[in-house]
């Protein structure tokens, strides 16, 4: 099923001082120095629920965040919108952004995820580390050609594993 | 690896610490002790040593994704008297004082409409699927959408004066780098009235909801206590800058306008072994009576009054209640906090009238010293930062007292309160305790990674010790 992705919002979140933890801002600077067109980059300590008010602007949104344990150098997949229940907890996790978007603006934007392999997250003042850096430039190379050609397909689950 | 394997991606949860308690029984089954431990990670202190003071305002950021613009401002404070600026300029002090009630306006709009209000909407103990936002959003989509639009309002007053939503650079030693320009003022103004009406609604909704239910709050996880917090030279409440005033559970004064950079004459934190989360409290009164709270409870029982008309009003029917007492409910803190956002709306109103915030004389500077301390009042309570510079202009001490921390032996006392409340001779964890132990320290607004500078979901986990100290039972609430 091919998506209308006329506007594209990715939010790269995490901490920048917290080693590898800061890969998703980390991406969003990256693709935000490479100016595509329809492509707006946000890049943020965390996720809140003021990003569903812009989630809903768009098309489509890429969340790119650190992770802990997944597949290396990084996994991309289509999100579905969670509901939750949290212990007074201020940020939210992506798939409860969108719920929150559908919700509240009547979003119909779909939701990938990008999660990037990182390994330190404890060292606080740490910059990304070497392994974490090389799997940074993997995705940033993988997402800025798919944003470039936009070529989504929501019915494929999983994107991409490298 | 096959493209039609579903991965699974686990993404860092950052910023937040998790809450875990421990209550510890007597032979008879009753709560004999109850702790609020949180993971501390303390690397910021560390971080920062060698690094030049100018840095320092933009570095503390990095320290809370909840609230870095208290940390901005703290630090920018403290670096004020390092350059010896002791007046900052009209159009530096004003931006930011707009920053700070921009930060204050959308911090306690996302505590309302985000966490607190499943609780007051859906009452204690409705089915935690429904007691969240994304229920409020189903039930009343309106106030939800209010709370977001209020949130985004907020952050694009802080991207305005601090230049960006996250790393912002605003603040600077001595002043500010930018003003706001008519064309930013103008896109605020455009939206103020909206943002006024929905603070009062907010108000009123925490209001009715607290008087309606007093009985049944006024004992919820309360107790007397003292409370601190910043006060301007007159007596009124002042979030960005002022004196020391602690007061007692009924009101009497135990210090009053002290300037701040005497503050560790009149504070000082107790380490207990069970916690890495310090416990500060006033030198006077000793560590076992002279703990406070601090926040927006803590500020309306402080001041004399409130310097805008509306909040002001709303501070005197909240006064009433208690007959002009200091209000010791824990649940005031809800009605507390959206006063402070209606008082913060018509700060941001006066502020965008004022052409001083068009000006173009932004720093200034003095003498330069080797210390300063910066204070303020941080939505979640009184901030503190203290640094020491070597003559190289490099960091080479640095003490924060963060509000959560203030808030410390004020969380244990009110699991305390809740623990006794509901287990009397039986020792089991019911999803009931569970659920009031949150609301109770929901209501003080913890953000636990200043506090603990940990990583990780919050979660709340629960854990039952018999009076030998064996563990009998846990449960966790993700």
């Amino acid at each position: 099923m091919t998506i209308k992705t006329e506007k594209i919002l990715l939010i790269g979140f995490g901490n920048p001082a917290r080693a590898d933890d800061g890969l998703g801002p980390a991406l969003a600077e990256a693709i935000e120095a490479k100016n595509i067109a329809g492509v707006t980059v946000e890049a943020d300590y965390q996720l809140t629920v003021e990003d569903s008010a812009r989630v809903a602007e768009h098309d489509i949104v890429i969340f790119a965040d650190a992770s802990i344990n997944g597949p290396e150098p990084f996994g991309f997949e289509s999100l579905e919108a969670k509901e939750y229940d949290s212990f007074s907890s201020h940020s939210v996790e992506p798939a409860q952004v969108l719920a929150l978007a559908e919700n509240l603006f009547n979003s119909k934007a779909t939701g990938y995820i990008l999660g990037i392999r990182g390994y330190e997250f404890d060292d606080f003042g740490s910059p990304i580390s070497e392994k974490a850096k090389a799997n940074l430039d993997k995705a940033v190379d993988f997402i800025g050609k798919l944003l470039k050609t936009k070529n989504f397909d929501k019915s494929q689950k999983t994107i991409a594993c490298l | 690896m096959s493209k039609s394997k579903r991965v699974i991606i686990e993404p860092v949860t950052r910023v937040e610490g998790h809450g875990k308690v421990s209550l510890l029984l007597d032979e008879n089954n009753k709560v004999k002790q109850a702790r609020f431990h949180v993971v501390e990670f303390r690397g910021f202190e560390r971080f920062i040593q060698g690094r030049p003071y100018w840095e320092i305002p933009v570095l503390v950021q990095r320290l809370c994704g909840i609230c870095p613009v208290s940390h901005h401002l703290a630090a920018a404070k403290a670096m004020d008297q390092i350059v010896g600026a002791d007046k900052l300029t009209p159009t530096a002090e004003k931006m930011r004082r707009l920053m700070h009630y921009g930060q204050m306006f959308q911090s306690h709009a996302l505590h309302f409409f985000h966490l607190c209000s499943p609780d007051l909407l859906f009452g204690f103990d409705a089915d935690p699927k429904i007691r969240n936002v994304i229920g409020v959003a189903a039930k009343y989509p309106e106030l939800a959408v209010q709370g977001v639009m209020m949130r985004k309002y907020g952050q694009e007053i802080i991207k305005a004066t601090a230049g960006k939503k996250i790393h912002g650079t605003g603040a600077i030693p001595g002043g500010i780098n930018k003003n706001l320009s008519i064309a930013e003022r103008d896109v605020f103004l455009k939206d103020i009235k909206q943002m006024l009406d929905w603070s009062r609604s907010a108000l009123k909704i925490a209001k009715d909801y607290t008087v309606e239910n007093l009985e049944k709050l006024t004992p919820f996880a309360s107790f007397d206590s003292n409370h601190l917090s910043l006060i301007r030279s007159d007596g009124a409440m002042d979030l960005y800058h002022g004196n020391l005033r602690a007061i007692t559970a009924d009101g009497k004064k135990i210090f009053d306008q002290v300037d701040y950079t005497n503050y560790l004459d009149y504070i000082t934190e107790e380490v207990k072994s069970w916690s890495y989360m310090k416990f500060p409290f006033i030198k006077s009164l000793g560590p076992q009576n002279g703990w406070y709270r601090v926040g927006p409870l803590a500020r309306i029982n402080t001041c004399d009054f409130i310097d805008t008309p509306e909040a002001e009003a709303a501070r005197k029917e909240f006064m009433a209640v208690t007959s002009g007492k200091p209000n010791n409910i824990t649940m005031a803190y809800h009605w507390a906090r959206m006063i402070e956002t209606l008082h913060s709306i018509e700060k941001i109103n006066e502020l965008l009238n004022d052409k001083d915030l068009q000006g173009t004389d932004l720093v200034v500077k003095g003498k330069r010293r080797s210390e300063g301390i910066g204070l303020l009042e941080a939505p979640r309570g009184t901030l503190f930062h203290h640094y020491k510079i070597n003559d190289d202009d490099q960091i080479v001490m640095a003490n924060l007292i963060v509000s959560t921390t203030n808030n410390n032996e004020p969380f244990n006392r009110a699991v305390q309160k809740v623990a006794a409340d509901h287990i009397d001779g039986v020792a089991e964890i019911t999803e009931g305790l569970l659920n009031h132990i949150e609301v109770a320290i929901r209501a003080y607004d913890p953000c636990l990674s200043c506090a603990t500078h940990a990583m990780g979901k919050m979660p709340l986990k629960v854990t039952l010790f018999d009076y030998q100290g064996n563990e009998i039972a846990s449960k966790t609430k993700e």
